[in-house]
């Protein structure tokens, strides 16, 4: 039987009520009085001189209040960069200054260069095209290979030209990985794009500044993924404004995907323009500024070669990527091709000798950051490519060759740096042969085939590692700030709970599944504990969600509060029925004397709490509340096997994805139902990468996929019912859960088995034999790689 | 100039430019700001509504173009005492929703299909969206919400 409640139990959502009727609260909806509009001139160059802007005509056109430009924010910090990288020689990262409005220079399409602040947001954007820009265009970088050449114009003058840096991991594996392919029976070499993607989230970005004038207090209400986080980057790096006079709320935020982690300049100008003109500031994105401006993902170029014995064990890896970072460093944008990457790349095989090269590189295009998976979808791609790229140059069996290179032992430190602590590969591949009916492909591959039709099967697998992270050893790897979470657990005097947590719910059902927690923690129905979220003057402090870390760190943070609570709640049981506190047990709602029928109720114990007339006051403090700090002790690593079966029109290229089944090993699960649904959204946001959604770039640098009329978002029609499976569950060792997250699983799992499948499906046809196509698989491109 | 016209079955009007747009004078004018914008080329979907009983990007319409019609937005959608339509019951029992917010244009859009074709068959109801974008949901419980509402067996594929 299914459980109804408490942890396992497919709750219902509490928070679709209010989605469900028009009464969310998003950051667009929120009108503060007296607010005043923004629009941001933004560039339709992707490299000038900006010798000046003249705003004066604009400046005299109905209902504008001011227009500020690069000028004013001379005295303003730098945009931040959370983290440094040190490159292959030792040396720091190429780290340059990010303007809040561009000054002197344009460095891509899309930055801001001018802020038209006005009564209402329609005045605001006529007075914008009364503004004279006077530019002289510079030639624009924008492939990587040609951005590192000696010659190359610079994105930044300062800098020594446009390598960030060039990473090496593990730089000392290098020779014994070089060793390893020169001896190999075979090497199988891949080059590969993997494609720029824009995030699009549903809701675009908003922000709106505040300020009081009387107490000094600044807020910011923005469509973020970690308030706390914005807090500290512009608070302490931008304007300088301390903790306690910066208030970040991030009410209802419709999606995030990665690309609202990040500290965008937008959220400093209203809340520094709220300030200078003592009203309130608002900014609303379209659509067409979101493609332009939220960072972007993906973007590398990698050549990479996996070399074999004579028995086709995995002996080497070694790879050469160019990671593009755009024309600055996004906030987390140097840890994604490095740490969240590099590290990856054992996969789930035991190659012993892995080496891994990143250049990353600055372009005259929006900057690059984390877009769901961020890193490990770069790494899972390029190795579950090569790898049945490999099997087809063997002609062996692509699943047998992975069986056979499995990590079977747990734990296991792969030479590049990490230790899986749990995992079990054989038994997710088994569940993913079982529910994607593989005994029935060729059956279905026949029906294709009397229909003029070509079927193919492709498979993969993945690891991923979640749960970000250890600050100690994030620390050590150049992260500019710790990656634990907080919780506090407030017990109300007649028993309700409202906890306040670090995490923040995009979408992830963080309101329901949270309580399921603390529910079966302490035995009260879910709808006496509420989540609080979103805003640092209700919260003890947080680093926010992203890298499927919301339940295994603060999850954790929670429950480790809410054992502080358990143990002083049993200190006072103890107390009322004049028990040893050793023989008090809580079960159902109710403590109880072991061994007797002497009990009291949950609520009994909250009341003593609040109202201590019979209490042991000399021994501890009234009140229920207490908070807790979680430092993950490692990453978690989800895993799993994926299968994609298309059919392909030989006649036109088109691809439909027929089936598409997931195998995941979550560890222990809180809400199936959620969980289920992660990996759906996962799933279709890989079906995207791999075969719709691609950002374009022309030589100039203009932005050609910069509307939804050019940028293809999967569609209802695009996809299939999903056939997921969470059943193979090895528990993460080292939290109090065992969960491992599963954010991002679908997304980092699903392009390879979706291309390894057109490829299948091509080779199986008597036509030309095709080893790899790029991502999208357009028809177009599919049909070209035919011919 | 002055538009006037029935929202969720009550009389409003209010001074508009003529270049506003319904879905403006809904959020801004009337503070109805269940019905988002997520674009700006009438492709998503997250502003739809119905007008005069017919499904509409409240996008892709003036303010003005809607002077004397009904228009029906999801902050009509729920009964009087707060109960879920039919629709709106199966979105939460499915997780037909994630972050929410292209859920009112879904909603809106699944309520025009019920009403035309109150048994389609899945692949009507993946063409019927295809005007409206969700990247959360991958599509999946949708389908499977509105299938559901519809009364229909779901097929064994979608089981899951």
């Amino acid at each position: 039987m299914p459980k109804d409640s408490g942890i396992g139990a497919s709750s219902k959502r509490r928070e679709d009520v209010r989605f469900l009727t028009g009464s969310g609260n998003y950051t667009d909806d929120i009108n503060i009085y007296g607010q005043l509009y923004v629009h941001f001139l933004r560039a339709d160059v992707a490299h000038a001189k900006l010798n000046g802007v003249d705003t004066k005509d604009a400046e005299a056109m109905p209902g504008v209040v001011r227009i500020f430009t690069g000028a004013d924010f001379e005295a303003v910090g730098s945009i931040p960069c959370g983290w440094l990288i040190t490159d292959r020689h030792g040396d720091p990262m190429q780290e340059p200054r990010h303007p809040v409005l561009a000054h002197g220079k344009i460095r891509h399409v899309g930055e801001p260069i001018c802020a038209v602040v006005a009564e209402t947001r329609e005045q605001a954007r006529d007075a914008a095209e009364a503004i004279v820009l006077d530019y002289e265009t510079l030639p624009a970088v924008i492939n990587m290979k040609d951005a590192v050449k000696a010659d190359a114009p610079k994105v930044h003058d300062e800098l020594t030209g446009n390598l960030c840096y060039d990473w090496g991991f593990v730089e000392d594996n290098k020779g014994a990985v070089d060793e390893a392919i020169k001896g190999a029976a075979h090497v199988t070499t891949l080059e590969l794009v993997n494609n720029r993607l824009v995030a699009n989230p549903m809701e675009p970005r908003v922000a709106v500044g505040e300020y009081n004038r009387s107490d000094d207090m600044h807020t910011l209400h923005t469509t973020s993924q970690n308030p706390h986080v914005i807090r500290l980057l512009m608070g302490a790096f931008v304007l300088g404004i301390p903790e306690h006079k910066l208030r970040v709320v991030a009410p209802d935020v419709g999606g995030g995907f990665g690309t609202k982690i990040f500290h965008y300049q937008e959220e400093a100008f209203v809340t520094f323009a709220a300030k200078a003109l003592n009203r309130p500031v608002k900014w609303t994105s379209t659509r067409s500024e979101a493609f332009m401006s939220d960072a972007h993902g993906r973007d590398h170029v990698t050549k990479i070669e996996l070399a074999l014995d004579a028995e086709n064990n995995f002996v080497a890896v070694r790879t050469e990527t160019y990671a593009n970072m755009g024309a600055y460093l996004s906030t987390f944008a140097p840890s994604v091709p490095t740490w969240l990457h590099g590290t990856l790349m054992a996969g789930n095989y035991k190659t012993p000798h892995i080496y891994v090269n990143v250049k990353a590189v600055f372009t005259n295009t929006v900057p690059v950051d984390a877009y769901r998976g961020a890193g490990r979808p770069e790494a899972t791609f390029q190795l579950e490519r090569v790898i049945d790229m490999a099997a087809r140059e063997l002609g062996v069996d692509p699943v047998a060759l992975r069986r056979q290179n499995f990590i079977t032992e747990f734990p296991y430190a792969t030479p590049v740096a990490v230790e899986y602590d749990t995992g079990d590969y054989t038994a997710t591949m088994d569940k993913l042969i079982d529910i994607a009916d593989f005994a029935g492909f060729e059956a279905r591959r026949k029906e294709s085939e009397a229909k003029g039709k070509l079927r193919g099967l492709g498979v993969n697998c993945y690891i991923e590692a979640c749960g970000i992270a250890p600050s100690n050893l994030v620390g050590q790897l150049g992260a500019r700030a710790g990656l634990y979470d907080a919780a506090t657990v407030r017990v109300n005097a007649t028993g309700s709970i409202s906890v306040m947590v670090g995490a923040h719910s995009h979408g992830q059902g963080h309101e329901t599944s949270f309580p399921q927690v603390i529910s079966e923690m302490i035995g009260i129905p879910e709808d006496q504990i509420d989540i609080v979220h979103g805003d640092t003057s209700k919260i003890p402090f947080g680093m926010g969600t992203y890298g499927s870390r919301s339940l295994a760190v603060c999850g954790s943070a929670m429950v480790r509060a809410a054992e502080k609570v358990i143990n002083k709640a049993k200190k006072i049981a103890a107390h009322l029925m004049e028990a040893s506190e050793g023989d008090i047990e809580l079960k159902d709602g109710r403590f109880s004397v072991a061994g007797t029928d002497k009990s009291v109720a949950w609520g009994d114990v909250t009341l003593a709490a609040y109202v201590p007339h019979n209490y042991p006051l000399k021994d501890i403090e009234p009140g229920l509340e207490e908070t807790a700090f979680y430092d993950p002790a490692n990453f978690t690593y989800p895993s799993g096997a994926y299968a994609c079966e298309v059919e392909l029109d030989p006649e036109t290229g088109h691809v439909k994805v027929e089936r598409f089944s997931a195998a995941d090993d979550f560890g222990n699960i809180i809400n199936p139902m959620i969980v289920s649904g992660q990996v759906h959204g996962g799933i279709a946001q890989g079906i995207g990468q791999a075969m719709l959604e691609g950002c374009v770039y022309d030589a100039d640098g203009q932005l050609i996929s910069a509307s939804y009329m050019d940028y293809a978002m999967p569609r209802a029609e695009d996809v299939p019912f999903y056939t997921v499976d969470h059943s193979c569950q090895t528990p993460c060792t080292h939290n109090p859960l065992g969960v491992k997250g599963c954010g991002e699983a679908g997304a980092i799992g699903s392009p390879p088995s979706l291309v390894n499948a057109v490829l299948d499906a091509i080779n199986s046809g008597a036509g030309k034999k095709v080893a790899h196509i790029d991502m999208p698989l357009t028809p177009s491109r599919v049909w070209a790689a035919m011919q | 100039m002055k538009v006037t016209m029935k929202v969720n079955g009550r009389a409003v009007s209010g001074e508009v430019e003529g270049r506003t747009l319904l879905v403006d004078f809904l959020r801004n004018d009337l503070r109805l700001t269940g019905t988002h914008v997520g674009c700006d080329t009438s492709q998503c979907g997250a502003c739809t509504v119905h007008v005069d009983g017919k499904q509409v990007k409240s996008c892709t319409m003036f303010a003005a173009e809607a002077d004397g019609a009904e228009v029906a937005t999801i902050e009509g959608v729920a009964a009087p005492d707060g109960t879920l339509s039919s629709i709106q019951q199966a979105f939460q029992d499915h997780h037909g929703l994630q972050c929410g917010f292209c859920t009112p244009g879904m909603v809106m859009a699944a309520a025009s299909l019920l009403k035309d074709n109150p048994k389609p068959t899945e692949a009507e109801v993946r063409h019927h969206l295809d005007g409206n974008i969700c990247r959360c949901t991958g599509y999946h419980n949708i389908v499977k919400a509105i299938m559901a509402a519809s009364g229909q067996e779901m097929p064994a594929m979608a089981a899951e």
